[in-house]
């Protein structure tokens, strides 16, 4: 399309700049706190607002993509731009979730810890605008370009407080296994090109590759953006990078950077290769299930709030992933109605998974700046100091718990509703195992449901742990602002979830050619029939407000409802302390028994004679031990092989040199 | 929707919250026969409502808002729950708004907020019922969900009232082999979610074995009635899901007049007279698990619903 | 959905059934109840084979059935229970995986058997055709039951199931075997009883227990 035609995108572009217009703005006074948090970071909100809404009007009906080629980039290799339906809407979730997140951030942020603000600033911006043009970039040279500074930059905020000795092994990790994975992903464009050496996105669609080599180009791919979603065996960096970034960022990488590695996944397996044969959707499936349990069975056992946090996400991923196998499962068997659907729980789950995972981890910032403490064993009651982020994030626990009416269980809701359309796969085997995958999903949910009471009620609930969380105080406003708006999202998805199927529809139609059912009212979905199933969360809240009203009238109106305050009961056993409350680990002991072969435990028990006891515990990854280990062992060891041609001569490095040139022109001849 | 279907709708749901309590002294009456103990009357749970209401409620000193919210709350998702169950007929409005997976997802949101208010005080006690309660919570809550899922593959719907309408409807006899296994998943789930004996004892106060009372110990007066109450009417759901599914004869049709509501009520307080009097035999018969052997008992429940999908997928090709 | 005749609904309840025995007898701790729960599957078979014989017209297998009730219900169980009390070994088992885990791979190997039973049951033009699955499903569920036992008694208990497996199949895809084969299995199985029954005694003898474990100790190292 003419550029002049083009209206989206140079607005777009335009918002992108402005955003690393803002980062840089943050060098000029770099230790002021009224110029970088509460300027420039509040300008950021208004940037991505408007990215969202730009987002939002390419998923509007009758948008016809917009491609734009840029006068950027090498000579004979020009940036291309395009914006589809499918990158309208991963625009409009990072717009809108990032907005939350920089009102936040403006407040979070201040002087004194690790860099200054106005670097941060810079990161911050640069690795919004990364992400950005990521989802924008319509060649493989320019994703690759974007997808590297989105690395590099969230590397940095990762090491924010790069003196600490973790935080620089786990920025070490993160940075490694996201090279890793851009490795693949090159190698994936590599195989894409289909032998035309054209690097665009229109060339790769239009290439014809044998089904071996799109078999290779798709499992290319999946490790890639598996590697920077976190699916396992590729998780490892996550439940170390998470908690050492500080909150906001853990934020971005969580809510934000982890969708865009499903975008990418999304770009590549229906997009640019089309779908493919149904084991790709199997493989993607099985992955999915197996990090989701993984990820929900880990969480329960952490005891560090951001580590909990963090493995949770590894099982909402999992649960993405598992959706878009599903799709791609039965897009394989041409069933297009039920490929729209699993795809529409799988964008619906990601915007959810954004919207709640971010506002908490925005919450432990708050908890850690009040608190300074991460770890659950010395929380507890903040409820009573903190009633603002209290009460903000028990909408996302909830939301995450996928409890209805919010958000987390309308996607749920469809994936399930998804596993159910399945049985009439023409394939025994697949046939078989889909309803096993409802299962693990029905399990991973509930998993979720136990996972979120801990975390809330280690942390908001009881009594405090320790003393000096008596001093902890409630957030700023512009914390509070922050949070305000991602948990509003949580319950207008959850209550008007039509409006965001509406959304969805155009992003299917574009990769699966059809659309889900529209359901008969904003507040109303039915994605396949409404004799089958639907589902209002307007209705749900309305019905459940009114009996619980109605309850609250009529105790109040029979009885006189005195209240009198006393000491806790608790089976009238007299001297309470905050100790015996149960703690992290004991809420996580029932998992730990059950799911005993999933862990590694390290154990240390007291001796009976010991002056002062101390019970620890350790739980590893098996990951970790099994695979990642030996493979380091390996690569060491293969390392020490190659140095033996080290040899420190000069004659002797000349004599390679000069062989290599021999056996090269032994090649050419 | 019309004014019957609003009204039976409303009055399906007040009938629960009503009998819910009769449901209970029932069990509690039969049990006590079988044990030879001289029974409490039947309507002993109104009596210990109006007494619990009557009451000043005891609050401990830094209770939260979330502690005296939650009884509301539970209650009201247990009255909502029973508004989408077809009990008497399967002209359900609300239905519509919410299928059963909405409804497993309100015990889930039930149990959540319970669990949280057992947290809130801070407790011995309180936290380790939460605990446990979660446990048996995240086994027992996807195995009802497999279990509705085999009546969802076998009808094409999720709306409980168009399973049982299709049931209905069915000319003959149609034995479903994938039904005797959900069957007996659902039994076990509905014998952990309600506290009943080879899981829990709900007569109990024994601090280190109680699970449901656990998380009750600091409520009082109205929110303890309301709690209860809540309890009680979870089993009533309980019980009438498990009717809708497996005996769901009787249930007034969409079609049918008014009359057949009467004659539903009727079929209901029979059904709920010989379940309530299995429950009790069950109970009786059993003996109370290991805490540890709780996990093995539901997960036998959860793969028993997933075999029932399996079977379902074999034998129907 | 298809509508089956009543004889074949029945029989796929029937089928059903011993499934979940099979999975019963997994989750089993205790040797009496697995006893017993042999013996009702036993009663199953027994009730499936007569009514294949009964819908499907074949007098042999009234024969079969017979035989079925005489051997599987009454006399196995019954050696079996006088060995268990000869023996002393009544109580409690722990198997040596965890339940949960052992009911999972057996869910597993229920999967992997319908799925390899789905194309060869589409060949066979019995009425009884589709419950092929189940019956390879239960052959495997007791092997798995043999390998995660570690008392002596369960492996034949286990043993017997899967001969009942074996039998189902047979009656399933083919309407049963020639009667001269399953009266020599019969005997076969009644005479195998009775050689374990001599040697669980022998193994007493040498280690005082009926645990596994102590074979161990044969081994050279």
């Amino acid at each position: 399309m003419n550029p002049f035609f083009a209206t989206h995108v140079p607005v777009l572009l335009g918002l992108v700049f402005a955003w690393l217009v803002l980062g840089l703005a943050g060098l000029v006074r770099s230790h002021r706190i009224t110029w970088v948090a509460y300027t420039l970071f509040p300008l950021g909100a208004l940037v991505a607002m408007g990215i969202a809404a730009v987002g939002f009007s390419a998923l509007a009906d009758g948008f016809v993509a917009e491609q734009v080629i840029l006068p950027l980039g090498l000579p004979d290799l020009p940036f291309h731009i395009r914006l589809d339906a499918l990158s309208g809407f991963f625009l409009l979730l990072l717009g809108s979730v990032s907005a939350g997140i920089s009102v936040f951030a403006a407040g979070y942020f201040r002087a004194g810890e690790g860099a200054s603000p106005g670097l941060l600033c810079l990161q911050y911006h640069t690795f919004l605008a990364s992400m950005a043009m990521v989802i924008l970039a319509d060649d493989a040279y320019l994703f690759m370009v974007a997808w590297e500074t989105m690395a590099l930059s969230s590397y940095f905020l990762v090491t924010t407080q790069h003196r600490i000795p973790e935080i620089q092994r786990a920025g070490f990790l993160y940075l490694l296994m996201a090279h890793v994975g851009a490795l693949a992903l090159l190698l994936c464009f590599g195989v894409l090109q289909g032998g035309s050496w054209l690097m665009t996105f229109d060339a790769m669609r239009g290439a014809t590759l044998s089904p071996v080599w799109a078999g290779v180009a798709f499992g290319l791919a999946l490790f890639g953006f598996g590697a920077k979603a976190g699916l396992v065996p590729l998780h490892v960096w996550l439940p170390e990078a998470h908690p050492a970034a500080p909150s906001p960022v853990s934020a971005m990488m969580s809510g934000l950077m982890l969708k865009v590695a499903i975008y990418g996944l999304l770009r590549v397996s229906f997009d640019l290769l089309h779908g493919g044969p149904w084991w790709w959707g199997m493989l993607t499936l099985v992955l999915g299930l197996g990090t989701a349990l993984f990820g929900a069975v880990f969480a329960a056992v952490q005891t560090d709030m951001k580590r909990l946090l963090a493995y949770s996400s590894i099982e909402n991923i999992g649960l993405i992933a598992a959706a878009i196998g599903l799709a791609l499962l039965s897009y394989a068997f041409d069933m297009r109605l039920l490929a729209a659907l699993a795809l529409t729980a799988a964008l619906l789950h990601a915007l959810n998974h954004a919207l709640f995972k971010s506002l908490l981890f925005l919450a432990t910032g708050s908890v850690l700046h009040a608190t300074h403490e991460r770890s659950l064993g010395k929380l507890g009651g903040l409820i009573r100091r903190m009633p603002w982020v209290a009460t903000l994030a028990l909408i996302g626990t909830l939301a995450l718990a996928g409890l209805p009416p919010l958000n987390g269980f309308v996607s749920e809701w469809l994936l399930l509703q998804a596993f159910l359309s399945t049985p009439s796969i023409p394939h025994a085997f697949v046939n078989m195992i889909v309803p096993v995958g409802a299962a693990v999903v029905a399990l991973t949910a509930a998993l979720a449901g136990y996972v979120m009471v801990k975390f809330y009620g280690v942390i908001f609930l009881g009594q405090p742990r320790e003393p000096s969380l008596m001093q902890a105080h409630d957030a700023g406003w512009l914390e509070r602002v922050g949070l305000g708006w991602l948990a509003l999202g949580c319950i207008l998805i959850g209550v008007f979830p039509q409006v965001a199927l509406n959304a969805i529809a155009a992003v299917t139609r574009v990769l699966v050619g059809t659309v889900i059912q529209r359901g008969p009212a904003p507040w109303w979905i039915a994605p396949v029939a409404r004799e089958q199933a639907s589902y209002s969360g307007l209705w749900l809240l309305l019905g459940m407000a009114g009996t619980i009203a109605v309850m609250f009238v009529l105790v109040r109106r029979m009885y006189h409802g005195r209240v009198r305050r006393t000491p806790p009961w608790n089976c009238g056993y007299p001297a309470l302390t905050p100790r015996m409350q149960d703690t992290a680990e004991g809420f996580g002991q029932p998992i730990r028994h059950m799911f005993g072969p999933f862990f590694r435990i390290a154990r240390e028990l007291p001796a009976p004679d010991d002056r002062a006891p101390r019970y620890r515990i350790q739980i590893d990854d098996r990951c970790w031990h099994g695979l990642y280990l030996p493979l380091a062992r390996a690569v060491g060891w293969l390392a020490d092989a190659v140095s033996v041609l080290q040899r420190g001569r000069l004659a002797v490095y000349l004599m390679y040199s000069f062989l290599t040139l021999l056996v090269l022109l032994v090649f050419v001849l | 929707m019309n004014a019957l279907a609003l009204l039976s709708q409303l009055g399906g749901a007040v009938l629960a919250v009503a009998l819910a309590p009769v449901l209970a002294g029932w069990v509690a009456q039969c049990r006590a026969w079988l044990q030879n103990r001289s029974a409490p009357p039947l309507l002993q749970p109104y009596r210990s409502l109006r007494k619990l209401f009557r009451k000043d409620a005891a609050l401990a000193t830094y209770a939260s808002p979330l502690f005296r919210a939650t009884p509301y709350v539970v209650f009201g998702t247990m009255a909502m729950a029973a508004a989408i169950i077809p009990s008497v007929t399967t002209d359900l409005p609300m239905a519509r708004v919410a299928d059963a997976i909405a409804l497993v997802g309100l015990f889930a949101t039930a149990r959540v907020f319970m669990a949280l208010a057992a947290m809130d005080i801070g407790t011995v006690f309180g936290s380790m019922g939460a605990r446990r309660e979660m446990m048996i919570g995240f086994l027992a809550e996807p195995a009802l969900l497999m279990v509705l899922f085999n009546a969802f593959l076998m009808f094409g719907s999720t709306a409980l009232p168009t399973v049982v309408e299709d049931i209905l409807n069915t000319k003959g006899l149609m034995l479903q082999p994938s039904l005797a296994f959900a069957g007996v998943a659902f039994v076990m789930v509905l014998l952990a979610e309600n506290a009943r004996i080879p899981i829990d004892n709900p007569a109990t106060h024994l601090e280190v074995t109680m699970i449901h009372e656990a998380m009750l110990l600091e409520y009082s007066a109205r929110h303890l009635a309301l709690m209860e109450w809540a309890s009680w009417l979870k089993l009533f759901n309980y019980a009438c899901i498990g009717f809708a599914l497996f005996v769901p004869w009787g249930i007034a049709l969409h079609a049918n007049g008014p009359l057949a509501l009467l004659f539903a009520v009727a079929w209901l307080a029979a059904k709920l007279v010989v379940a309530g009097a299995v429950l009790a035999v069950i109970e009786t018969v059993s003996a109370k698990l290991r805490i540890f052997r709780a996990p093995e008992f539901l997960s036998m429940a959860f793969l028993l619903a997933v075999l029932g999908l399996l079977v379902h997928l074999l034998l129907q090709s | 959905m298809p509508t089956l005749t009543l004889a074949t609904q029945f029989l796929h309840v029937l089928a059903a059934g011993l499934l979940m025995i099979s999975f019963g007898m997994l989750a089993q701790r205790r040797t009496r109840s697995l006893i017993v729960l042999l013996a009702w599957q036993g009663a199953v078979l027994t009730a499936s084979t007569l009514l294949v014989a009964i819908s499907a017209h074949l007098p042999d297998l009234y024969y079969s059935a017979a035989l079925t009730l005489v051997e599987k219900v009454w006399l196995m169980p019954w050696i079996l229970m006088r060995l268990m009390r000869r023996l002393g070994i009544e109580g409690d088992s722990d198997p040596l995986v965890n339940i949960p885990t052992l009911m999972l791979v057996g869910l597993g190997l229920v999967i992997f058997a319908f799925g390899l039973a789905q194309p060869i049951s589409s060949l066979a033009t019995t009425v009884t055709r589709q419950t092929l699955g189940i019956a390879m499903a239960v052959i495997l569920l007791a092997f798995l039951m043999m390998i995660a036992r570690h008392k002596a008694v369960t492996q034949v208990i286990g043993f017997l199931a899967m001969e009942n497996g074996l039998f189902f199949a047979a009656t399933s895809t083919t309407y049963g075997m020639p009667m001269v084969i399953e009266l020599g299995i019969a005997l076969d199985l009644l005479v195998g009883v009775f050689i374990f029954g001599i040697f669980f005694f022998q193994i007493r003898e040498q280690f005082d227990s009926l645990d596994l474990h102590q074979l161990e100790a044969l081994k050279e190292d």
